[in-house]
């Protein structure tokens, strides 16, 4: 099993949306958001099969996912993950002065994580900001 | 008895849908029809059991107990007081009357008001700003409109009827075959659901827009020879080809999206953009559109450039004038540098947007008080969470599409356990401030509820063991 460095895009899906709109703390947005899509090509490179875990590491933190086949197809070396809790784990806050952070287009390494778990959204929020009292309040 | 409310117009997206049927009976919703995916979901979810109907502060144990709106106004007039610089942040999803009550609090707190276009079309705001806007409205992309272009844009995903009630499908009045009479153009790095909809795709190469806008103008301008071979990844014969269509059409729209504000250039890409449109104006009629988020993020730009002369990162802080500066004013910035000793997240959710090393700046050091209908990732976080009346279901009031035409938006259930709107909220936070002030509560920059919460486990971000 091989990491890859791929360059990561993190933009708005339908899917995430309706989620979204039906809760962030509710199963189907963690199941929507916890992914990250690359071409076929890449995930085969990577010597796993499609929907296995892998860890996303980039400049500034690293987050958990599921790979999966991009739905909206990925040219190789490109990757998206659902604009989320999980996606602003790995984006950098670098602004270029505009305020706006590096949504789009920064480099990421993805390496086989098989047996890692995924964390949901409330525990990564609430970690971070050291206010994790050691359970979910709001299961999912 | 069920009732049948037509023309609603929908609190989801800047497309602002105003065509939907929505049936309703005692103060639930049962169906909405013509909305999307999306906007179905807002209605359903203003119906669903798990609501929070007051609001709530944060306990030392992490859970949260229920308090008055006297106890959450007073603790937000008192956090807006003491802290030196607040920061509000947010009202993508509130109406124009509730920003314009959020910049009276602003101005009397000494506040830096920031809405989500910071994050989001601000850039373009910065082109604008350099460039000019030479824009429409959607109703004349609809009617005239034979050339179509959604430049870095997921419209299927972002804007799920905009496509079909303005930019691909729609017969207009010089429009009358509809798709069939338009050449839809997608450029995006990945093949979209868009851009399967679309005559022609370019497969743009990831930060690379900025060449694409070149070249495109170097051809409108006559330096065809002088074009590279391959530009960002697009055959030169494939740019001539699109803008032989361009030059062709009677009538072209440029929609751009996160794609040109999100990747490296920033306002750049929005600038050569719209300067491709002046080119293409020489030759036929051209405008563009950002398309924007939110169905009233056009809102705070229209309101707060009436009250404070400035769209967004507006800061009050000096108290003798507004001041505006997009690097050091702008909510990212400010959390990354820990400019800001309060936090007022509303109508949005930085907790799940902001990149997580921008918010744990401000979610693990200051005081926070969410304003937000729903249980989001801010609330999870924050010393109060006060619920508050979905615009255009719970309550009505102006939003401004993102052609900035203003859309008026109703109410079609009564609010939810009588909660507050945001306007009513913002207005007693304003007078609950003007009470403390006379009653000698100052400005010191302390703050008495900001103590570090002793029972709770501190936890340094590390990989799982």
């Amino acid at each position: 099993m091989n990491a890859l460095h791929l360059n990561m895009v993190t933009q708005r899906a339908v899917e995430e949306g309706e989620a979204m709109e039906a809760g962030k703390t509710t199963q189907k947005y963690f199941d929507v958001c916890t992914v990250i899509e690359m071409n076929a090509d890449d995930i085969k490179a990577m010597e796993i099969p499609p929907n296995a875990i892998v860890k996303v590491t980039s400049e500034c933190g690293e987050v958990i996912v599921k790979a999966i086949i991009a739905r909206q197809t990925c040219p190789r070396g490109l990757c998206h993950m659902r604009q989320s809790v999980w996606a602003n784990q790995v984006v950098p806050p670098r602004t270029q002065s505009t305020g706006e952070p590096q949504y789009s287009g920064f480099p990421v390494t993805v390496e086989p994580a098989l047996d890692a778990r995924i964390v949901p959204a409330v525990e990564l929020v609430q970690k971070a900001c050291n206010k994790w009292n050691g359970k979910l309040l709001w299961p999912m | 008895m069920s009732e049948v409310i037509k023309n609603v117009a929908c609190p989801y997206c800047g497309a602002c849908c105003d065509d939907l049927v929505v049936t309703v009976e005692n103060g639930k919703i049962l169906e909405v029809q013509n909305a999307c995916v999306i906007g179905t979901e807002i209605y359903h979810h203003a119906s669903r059991e798990g609501r929070v109907g007051s609001p709530r502060m944060r306990q030392p144990d992490g859970t949260y107990k229920d308090i008055t709106y006297d106890e959450a106004i007073d603790y937000t007039a008192r956090m807006l007081i003491k802290a030196k610089k607040p920061l509000i942040y947010g009202f993508g999803s509130t109406n124009c009357e509730g920003q314009a009550a959020a910049g009276r609090v602003a101005e009397e707190a000494g506040a830096v008001l920031d809405n989500c276009a910071s994050i989001c079309h601000g850039s373009s705001f910065l082109a604008i700003f350099d460039t000019g806007y030479p824009s429409c409205t959607l109703g004349e992309v609809k009617n005239r409109a034979d050339v179509v272009i959604y430049w870095g844009s997921n419209a299927a995903h972002a804007h799920p009827r905009h496509m079909s009630r303005y930019g691909v499908f729609p017969r207009g009045f010089f429009t009358n075959k509809g798709h069939r009479g338009r050449k839809v153009i997608t450029v995006d790095p990945r093949y979209t659901d868009t851009a399967r909809c679309s005559d022609i795709f370019l497969q743009v190469k990831q930060g690379h827009d900025y060449d694409l806008f070149d070249a495109f103008r170097m051809v409108m301008r006559g330096y065809v020879d002088d074009v590279p071979e391959i530009v960002a990844g697009i055959p030169k014969e494939k740019i001539l080809e699109v803008c032989d269509i361009i030059k062709m059409g009677r009538y072209v729209h440029i929609f751009f999206g996160m794609g040109l504000c999100h990747s490296d250039g920033r306002n750049h890409n929005v600038d050569i953009a719209i300067n491709l449109v002046r080119d293409i104006n020489e030759i036929t009629k051209c405008t563009i559109m950002a398309m924007r988020g939110h169905y009233n993020i056009a809102g705070p730009g229209v309101v707060w450039s009436w009250q404070f002369g400035f769209p967004y990162c507006i800061d009050l802080s000096k108290g003798s004038h507004a001041h505006m500066n997009p690097g050091e004013t702008s909510s990212v910035d400010l959390a990354n540098r820990g400019e800001v000793d309060a936090f007022i997240n509303i109508g949005t959710d930085a907790g799940a947007h902001f990149p997580i090393r921008s918010f744990e700046k401000l979610g693990s050091r200051v005081p926070m008080v969410t304003i937000d209908p729903s249980v989001n990732m801010a609330a999870t976080v924050s010393d109060v969470h006060i619920p508050v009346a979905i615009v255009g279901v719970e309550t009505g009031g102006i939003c401004y599409r993102m052609d900035n035409v203003p859309i008026q938006y109703r109410a079609v259930v009564p609010p939810y356990n009588g909660i507050l709107t945001d306007e009513e909220l913002f207005n007693r936070i304003l007078n609950r401030m003007l009470e403390l002030k006379t009653e000698g509560i100052e400005c010191d920059g302390k703050w008495e509820y900001a103590k570090p919460l002793p029972s709770l486990i501190p936890v340094k971000i590390e990989p799982e063991a």
